[in-house]
């Protein structure tokens, strides 16, 4: 267990000097990105004025150090076009995530893990090809066609746009929150659904060929019980593995959908925060992200362990 | 399997999946405003917009909306009225001297900044001084290049004192970068509480989602009326769309054509706005065979613009000349090619001692406007016909302001922004002296002395016949290549009423909206 945390560690100062290296990879900067062309007209002592008001006149490895140095005492630093620290940003965002990964990946479990069954309950046949198909269209329609798609013409044709309101926060309003969240948990859990499906699939038909299942169906086990306590629990393993890593891609901020359905979420933030070359927000944002991350890891092991008695004794 | 190793590797992944996403939307992302209305009688109108503010300290505004927003707290000397006249502002008259070096500001009585203190001269002292000092890196400070002393004698009189007559002064004064600030205030105080003479003060804000701006009832002019603006921030255009189809937004502005059409319904009118911005193929005539007039004049001639405007956007625009404010307008057909010439393109060529051909590199932002990489592939389609290459470089748009700031380009594709007066339009970039003649690359002794003719004279028609004469100069010259000019889209929900927008781009007429 210390050897993950120290490794998760490594991880996560990895991910510091990435991101800090990249942002100052990409070109321009604060001032050009505020001003844009209009920043061909400052005179030298105007620039200067402004990079000390950024900071950007620190040589880098200060910047670097001051910002990580920050970073322990919870100051992740200060966003000039909020007027916001990064942490009340972060406090309010990453909520909003978070609420949006739970329900995309109840709906990709609840679409994918039925669908999987049912392809695999008769390998080759028409409702393994209906399977095959839902799940081929989850991978391959890309999220912003089918959000752009939904959105429009439930607007157009029903006027159902909940997403149009103002953004509200669950505590706030939880109705209308819930309404916001649903057309963009429909489309991420539908791209979700997919990998879990085949996951599925792939797990159930291999556990199936295996003696135990023949055994259990010779004893006479029912086969409801057969497929779900004998074939469904055995396949679980693979099907955390997959809903675990895609939970935590999704905290990253579905940008996408996220950007569609006007939805404040932690990737909008590092893309506003990218856009304005505000680097400690979006430097501290991802440094969040990539700890999300690797909890959720710590967090899908721990999951093994209670399913899968073998993993415990290993 | 070990779960320390798989999460480094799984977390590197996500957050470069992240970044490169994110990347890519910044990449794709336009710079689009989306304006807004007002009503009277009360009442609340939503305006969607594709972002909030990146400030709300008005001398370092340059983004769209953060403009729109402070164009309704704030108060300038001057205003321009919808044809872009100028029209008194928080200065209710201002007299020139005859040797025009004095300019008297008799201000308006009982103004107050939304913290209720009075507006008086110290103030406009306070703002201009602030404005024209460096330190401030005020954007508009070469505006008042020419101005030599600010003097307060009374309280609501204000004497500038300038070194050379400057006609364009009331115009430049007239632009929100200008807003006059109580001299009780800073900076860091504006950036979260502004505190203007505007018709709107600031409600609430929640960054990034949203800005409201409640009516002033003490503004100085008619109040405005609506009771409040909501500036509601949707990032994807459709989705502005969408949001106006259903009801949840009143008014938006829109620059693309196919989104402005898909927005036209029963319940959503689309109305379209000739804007003094301009599409052009900015030429470096300072480097390499661009510094030979007649390789630029051989450009001229081989381009068709209303070709460009089509293929590129729709042909939903008019083909320009180089100035595009009404009262200044250049004759689009006033230089030594009006119509696409390819044999007087090949002369031109010729004298060069070119005919060979030449390469032009050129370079194109990615994203920050829609029609870019079109018209630098119209452009480029165009010119090999006449044996010009363009080699083109489709960057990013932070890549491309870094390279157009550094003048680092043979030739540019870009979407500048225009000025109500042509002296504040290219002042800055053809003459010799202007900071941004670099970037032009263009500059010669009959346009510095005709610039500065421009500047003393006060009187309209000597004006216009100046910058008429600076307009055929720069395109005799084929300095750059002006090719068209586009619209805005203002699309109203039908209970919207009394919203008039303007070439500017300005939401200033907030003020005299209603919704029913």
């Amino acid at each position: 267990m210390l050897r993950r945390v120290l490794a998760a560690l490594a991880t996560l100062l990895g991910v510091a000097v990435f991101v800090f290296i990249m942002l100052r990879a990409i070109p321009g900067n604060q001032i050009t990105a505020g001003l844009g062309t209009e920043a061909a007209a400052l005179t030298p002592a105007q620039k200067q004025a402004l990079e000390a008001y950024y900071g950007l006149d620190q040589p880098l490895i200060v910047q670097f150090f001051s910002w990580l140095g920050n970073i322990f005492t919870g100051n992740l630093g200060f966003s000039a076009r909020a007027q916001q620290s990064v942490l009340e940003l972060t406090a309010q965002s990453l909520p909003v995530t978070l609420e949006l990964a739970v329900f995309s990946i109840v709906l990709a479990l609840v679409m994918g893990i039925p669908l999987g069954m049912l392809s695999a309950s008769k390998p080759d046949s028409p409702r393994d090809a209906f399977g095959q198909l839902v799940g081929l269209a989850g991978l391959s329609i890309p999220a912003f066609l089918l959000a752009t798609t939904l959105l429009a013409w439930l607007a157009a044709s029903l006027g159902f746009n909940p997403n149009g309101k103002g953004f509200a926060y669950f505590f706030e309003d939880p109705w209308l929150n819930l309404q916001q969240m649903l057309l963009p948990s429909i489309v991420l859990g539908f791209g979700i659904a997919a990998p879990i499906m085949r996951t599925t699939r792939t797990a159930v038909l291999e556990i199936r060929s295996n003696d135990f299942i023949r055994t259990a169906r010779a004893k006479g086990v029912p086969a409801r019980r057969l497929q779900v306590e004998h074939v469904l629990g055995n396949a679980l393993v693979p099907i955390v593995t997959m809903t675990g890593l895609q939970f935590g891609y999704l905290l990253g901020g579905a940008v996408v959908v996220e950007q569609i359905f006007s939805l404040p979420g932690i990737g909008r933030q590092v893309l506003l925060g990218i856009q304005q070359k505000e680097y400690a927000l979006v430097q501290s944002t991802v440094l969040v992200i990539a700890l999300a991350f690797v909890i959720v890891n710590l967090l899908t092991d721990v999951l093994y362990r209670m399913i899968d008695p073998r993993v415990r004794a290993a | 399997m070990n779960g320390g190793t798989r999460g480094t590797r799984g977390a590197l992944a996500a957050v470069g999946l992240v970044a490169a996403v994110a990347l890519t939307i910044t990449g794709c992302s336009s710079a689009d405003p989306a304006p807004t209305e007002e009503g009277a009688a009360g009442g609340t109108l939503v305006v969607g917009v594709t972002s909030d503010p990146d400030t709300l300290f008005p001398w370092k505004a340059t983004q769209f909306q953060a403009v729109n927003v402070l164009q309704n707290l704030y108060g300038t000397l001057t205003e321009f009225d919808a044809d872009l006249n100028v029209v008194p502002g928080l200065a209710e008259s201002w007299d020139v001297s005859d040797d025009g070096l004095t300019v008297t500001f008799k201000l308006r009585e009982g103004v107050t900044f939304a913290d209720g203190s009075t507006f008086g001269s110290e103030d406009v002292k306070f703002s201009l001084d602030a404005i024209g000092d460096e330190a401030t890196a005020a954007v508009a400070r070469t505006s008042l290049a020419s101005v030599a002393a600010v003097d307060a004698p009374d309280e609501n009189t204000v004497v500038v004192t300038l070194t050379a007559p400057d006609a364009a002064l009331p115009a430049n004064l007239a632009v929100i970068n200008m807003a006059m600030l109580s001299s009780d205030d800073t900076e860091a105080g504006l950036n979260t509480t502004p505190n203007g003479t505007g018709p709107f003060v600031l409600e609430d804000r929640t960054a990034s989602q949203s800005l409201t701006l409640a009516r002033n009832d003490a503004y100085w002019g008619d109040t405005a009326k609506l009771d409040t603006v909501e500036f509601r921030v949707i990032p994807d255009e459709s989705s502005i769309v969408s949001a106006m189809q259903s009801g949840n937004v009143q008014l938006a502005v829109f620059d693309d054509p196919l989104v402005a059409q898909t927005a036209e319904s029963g319940t959503v009118a689309v109305e379209e706005t000739p804007q003094l911005s301009y599409h052009v193929l900015q030429l470096n005539a300072r480097r390499g065979d661009l510094a030979d007039v007649n390789v630029r004049l051989a450009m001229q001639c081989a381009i068709d613009r209303q070709e460009v405007l089509d293929t590129a956007a729709l042909g939903e625009g008019e083909v320009t000349g180089p100035i595009t404010s009404p009262a200044y307008r250049s004759d689009p057909d006033a230089r030594p090619c009006p119509e696409r010439d390819l044999d007087k393109a090949a002369e031109y060529l010729d004298k060069a001692g070119k005919s060979a051909g030449v390469t032009i590199k050129t370079i194109v932002s990615q994203g920050e406007y829609a029609t870019s990489v079109n018209e630098a592939q119209n452009l480029k389609a165009q010119l090999a016909e006449a044996n010009i290459t363009l080699e083109l470089e489709v960057l990013e748009s932070g890549a491309f302001v870094d390279r157009w700031i550094a003048a680092d380009f043979d030739a540019a594709v870009a979407l500048n922004g225009g000025r109500p007066d042509p002296d504040g339009m290219y002042g800055r970039y053809f003459t010799s002296t202007g900071n941004l003649n670099q970037v032009a690359g263009y500059s010669s002794p009959e346009l510095d002395e005709l610039f500065a003719e421009g500047k003393q004279s006060s009187d309209p028609d000597e004006r216009k016949a100046i910058y008429t004469e600076i307009s055929e100069h720069l395109e005799d010259n084929a300095a750059w290549i002006w090719l068209f000019t586009s619209y805005t889209y203002t699309a109203t929900a039908s209970n919207v009423q009394g919203f008039t927008p303007m070439a500017n781009g300005s939401l200033q007429y907030l003020r005299t909206t209603t919704v029913n």
